[in-house]
């Protein structure tokens, strides 16, 4: 099936016949061991699926603790502290990692990238199923994790030591976090790899007439987040390094002097480290890591807005700036992490500054997005209507990260619930609105068929109101002083404790909501099923999108010639208040009459 | 039946798909230099479809340079480690300020492994311009025996030799510092040493598997192209390595 991955009506492209196909040729070699990129793709898709469901599960299970410590779990006991933080660790990391960053940027970019371009294939296919196997072993270390002596890891996904750095700090500080620490190394290697892979493909194998300024801000979007991948995770690394070394060689880069662990004075070995050097190189990559996980969702939303409401996007080569711009400024901004941390004032005066600064092109998005659809009467399709959603959780979450940038603000709000607030909001959910609106849209492409518009409606308002219901009082939670990381609310012996069992009554609502946000789920899992049992045979080109990984016959067309391209893509044709789109792939020549098109011409 | 033969569908796809344009039968890049359009390697100005052999070769080598930067970015964040533990110190119990750094020593022979290395890199760059050089490539395309591998393979196999020579020399330095009681865990700046030179020799091991492969190639691959993707990139390697490592040494000989 390596032969043409652009068949969408052969059995190479749709994820159906792959199930019929495993009955007969040798399905693992087929489906398994490919260097196919849509195969990949997909199977990246699957790794983020299985990883979603175990990371809502944790999630829930955490709710429950939070909000009814004294439930016993079944088939467990009861939940004790360092359980808590296993949640806390193992659900961050999966989401963060295994989700958010291996779905919308290896799994789409491997299923629609190389089309949106018009290349065949990826630059270079061996490399592209390696990375996807070097994550997939990610997973398996990172789930092995809990199941070792000396439990699971409990320090976040952000492992900050000194805690992290010493093997016997405490439960799942031991193989718990070596394995977490491996983990993150193997996934790390693997991301990298498929972002060369992926900054190769666009840079070299883009077909006739994909000017730059041709790219679908999609493409633009995946390769900025390639650069930020390619740029964080090798700095991640040798952070990582830096922390075997202190947990295994006797080093001291992230361990000060006199610390004192567990009620003894660690002395051995020479104590001249920081941890706040982790922090440093941890947020150096952790902070371009949250925007590799949105910046995709950014580029779809306008493609899917402008798609939907038949208006080309509202200032194209802005939104390109811009894209490259939140990405440049992304590597300047990791200090906000680190306000109450003992960063010096000066510095975290500087990192205040530039983080405010990227409000400027991400509020610059916002009112592309806005344009595009003002006045315009968009289809309210299911991929649109969850755009709209990523809209709205992008401007709420937004809204309070200039907050949080003010180091004096932050004093008060650095671990609370208001940053987890934030970052749900405008990380979590706007990333998996842009997941969604991806899948109803792209569906087609995947497996021939189209996702249920009605179910995905109710899927869509469960969702959105869900999600809010969620996550705005945490702000509520965090600003009455509710700590991230604190396994129990209740029976803490003084005032601190009266004020935390103010809170309960909104956690208990906050838990409430989640459930009905991951019940809403259950929506989309059976429309899922349904569809790729019985679902509609979609047409060619569904939604009539003008880029072109919706070329409706690319492999059949000019006896396998690459398509080329003409314009930009969301170009339409105005007739009597119609809009007829011109995709990009439409000769100028052969249009009927060419009167007033939008389409940049003669640029090259 | 007419004789003519008419090219079915795939045989028409095969010839213009570039994923099976491996080069072959097609001018294989060299390294004249014309300038102009017209030249008949100038693959730019074509269709994807159509584009020439050296498409290849820069792809590769364009995404060897990506993993470059990356691993660049790894070496720059120790390095900056490696100057804030060098300036940090603490307070000790009697309220003095505490700086362990203790510069480590560098064995001398490290001088000369260096050296090594600089003429491993000219070694590999003699192999690398053996790959491309003009008349050697037009008498291999011409199908008058394979020039190109018997004179590039002595230069890779002299690079190679020249590598493990660095990589032993490195294992002495250890040796000799591990006698004179320095070792990994001794003193912040002996962490960075070890760090260092570990980090680096691993790349090196890296790139002599790279140069083994390379060889390899020159003698099992029939392509003209695919060998000289191989040493080319083999060579990229070579060359950031030594660079990386200049910059390395002098940082741990001169900036402790
Ligand atoms: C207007 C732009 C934004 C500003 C000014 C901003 C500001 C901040 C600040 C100051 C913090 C640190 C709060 C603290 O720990 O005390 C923070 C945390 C965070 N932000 Fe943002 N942010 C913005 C956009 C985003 C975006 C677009 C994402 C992700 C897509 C994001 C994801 C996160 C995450 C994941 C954290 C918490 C990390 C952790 O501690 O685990 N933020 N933000
Ligand atoms: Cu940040």
């Amino acid at each position: 099936m390596s032969q043409s991955p652009y068949l969408r009506r052969e059995s190479a492209g749709t994820l159906a016949s792959s199930v019929r196909l495993a009955g007969r040729t040798s399905p693992i070699r087929c489906h398994l061991f490919t260097t196919d990129h849509r195969a990949i793709g997909r199977l990246y898709l699957w790794l983020a699926l299985l990883s979603v469901a175990i990371g809502t599960i944790l999630s829930l299970l955490m709710r429950l603790h939070l909000t009814w410590p004294e439930r016993v779990l079944p088939f467990h006991g009861p939940v004790l502290p360092e359980d808590y933080l296993a949640l806390v660790t193992i659900h961050g990391t999966l989401m963060l990692f295994f989700v958010l960053t291996t779905a919308p940027q290896s799994g789409f970019g491997n299923l629609i990238l190389p089309s949106q371009i018009g290349a065949r294939r990826m630059a270079f296919p061996l490399i592209n199923a390696v990375s996807f196997w070097v994550i997939a072993a990610a997973l398996v270390v990172l789930l092995s994790s809990t199941f070792v002596p000396g439990g699971s890891p409990i320090s976040g996904w952000t492992a900050y030591p000194p805690l992290s750095a010493v093997p016997s700090a405490g439960p799942g500080q031991g193989t718990g976090i070596d394995l977490w620490l491996a983990s993150i190394a193997l996934f790390a290697i693997g991301s990298t790899m498929s972002s060369i892979n992926q900054l190769v493909t666009v840079v070299r194998m883009r077909c006739e007439g994909m000017t730059w300024g041709r790219l679908p801000l999609t493409v633009w979007a995946w390769i900025t987040a390639s650069m930020l991948s390619i740029l964080a995770f090798s700095v991640l690394l040798a952070a990582l390094l830096l922390l075997f070394c202190d947990r295994h060689l006797a080093t001291s880069f992230y361990l000060p002097v006199g610390d004192v662990v567990n009620g003894t004075l660690r002395a051995a070995g020479s104590h001249n480290g920081s941890p706040l050097l982790w922090l440093h190189l941890f947020w150096f990559f952790g902070h371009p890591e949250v925007y590799i996980a949105i910046l995709p969702g950014m580029g779809l939303t306008s493609m899917i807005l402008g798609n939907f409401s038949r208006r080309r996007v509202f200032a194209y080569r802005t939104m390109i700036t811009t894209t490259l711009l939140i990405g440049f400024l992304g590597i300047l901004v990791w200090g906000h992490h680190m306000f109450v941390a003992g960063l010096n004032p000066f510095a975290g005066t500087a990192f205040s500054i530039s983080t405010i600064a990227i409000a400027i092109p991400a509020a610059a998005k916002v009112l592309s997005w806005l344009a595009t659809i003002w006045r315009s009467r968009p289809s309210y399709t299911t991929a649109f209507l969850f755009s709209l959603g990523f809209v709205s959780l992008f401007i709420t979450g937004g809204l309070s990260g200039p907050i949080l940038a003010q180091p004096i603000l932050d004093q008060y709000l650095h671990n609370t619930f208001f940053v987890v607030a934030h970052f749900h909001l405008i990380m979590a959910m706007a990333g998996i609105f842009g997941l969604f609106s991806a899948t109803y849209y792209w569906f087609p492409l995947l497996a021939n068929r189209t996702l249920h518009e009605g179910l995905g409606r109710i899927h869509f308002v469960g969702s959105l109101l869900g999600a809010y219901a969620t996550f705005l009082p945490m702000h509520l939670t965090g600003l009455a002083g509710e700590p991230r990381h604190y396994a129990q609310l209740t029976s803490i012996p003084n005032a601190a404790g009266d004020l935390l069992a103010r809170t309960l009554p909104l956690n208990r609502g906050i838990t409430w909501a989640a459930f009905f946000l991951a019940g809403t789920q259950l929506v989309f899992l059976a429309n899922l099923l349904l569809t790729l049992w019985r679902g509609p045979r979609s047409s060619p080109n569904p939604w009539d999108a003008t880029t072109l990984e919706w070329h409706p016959n690319l492999s059949e067309s000019d006896f396998g010639l690459l398509p080329v391209v003409y314009r930009e893509p969301s170009q339409y044709a105005y007739q009597n208040g119609e809009a007829r789109a011109l995709p990009q792939w439409i000769d100028p020549a052969l249009l009927p009459s060419a009167p007033s098109t939008s389409g940049d011409r003669g640029v090259s | 039946m007419p004789a003519t033969y008419t090219p079915s569908k795939p045989d028409l796809d095969k010839s213009r798909l570039h994923d099976n344009d491996n080069g072959a039968g097609r001018r294989p890049p060299t390294d004249k230099r014309t300038g102009g359009g017209g030249e008949g390697d100038n693959w730019q100005s074509r269709p994807q479809g159509q584009r020439g052999p050296r498409e290849r070769l820069g792809r590769y080598r364009m995404g060897l340079f990506f993993a470059l930067a990356g691993d660049l970015m790894f070496f720059i964040a120790i390095v900056s480690v490696f100057f804030v533990a060098r300036t940090t110190g603490h307070f000790d119990a009697y309220n003095r300020y505490i700086n362990e750094w203790l510069p480590t020593a560098i064995p001398p022979v490290l001088w000369l492994n260096t050296a090594v290395l600089l003429l491993s890199s000219v070694t590999m760059e003699l192999a690398r311009r053996r790959m491309f050089h003009e008349p050697d490539v037009m008498e291999e395309w011409f199908g008058l025996g394979r020039p190109i591998s018997r004179r590039s393979a002595p230069w890779v196999a002299a690079t190679l030799c020249l590598g493990l020579l660095f990589l032993a020399g490195q294992a002495l330095a250890w040796k000799q510092l591990a006698m004179q009681r320095v070792f990994f865990a001794s003193n912040p700046s002996s962490h960075f040493f070890y760090l260092i030179t570990y980090t680096h020799a691993i790349h090196l091991f890296l790139g002599i598997g790279g140069l083994m492969l390379a060889l390899w190639g020159l003698y099992a691959s029939r392509q003209l192209e695919t060998r000289q993707i191989l040493v080319d990139c083999a060579a990229w390697y070579w060359h950031s390595m030594g660079v990386f490592w200049v910059f390395l040494f002098l940082l741990l000989a001169y900036f402790q």
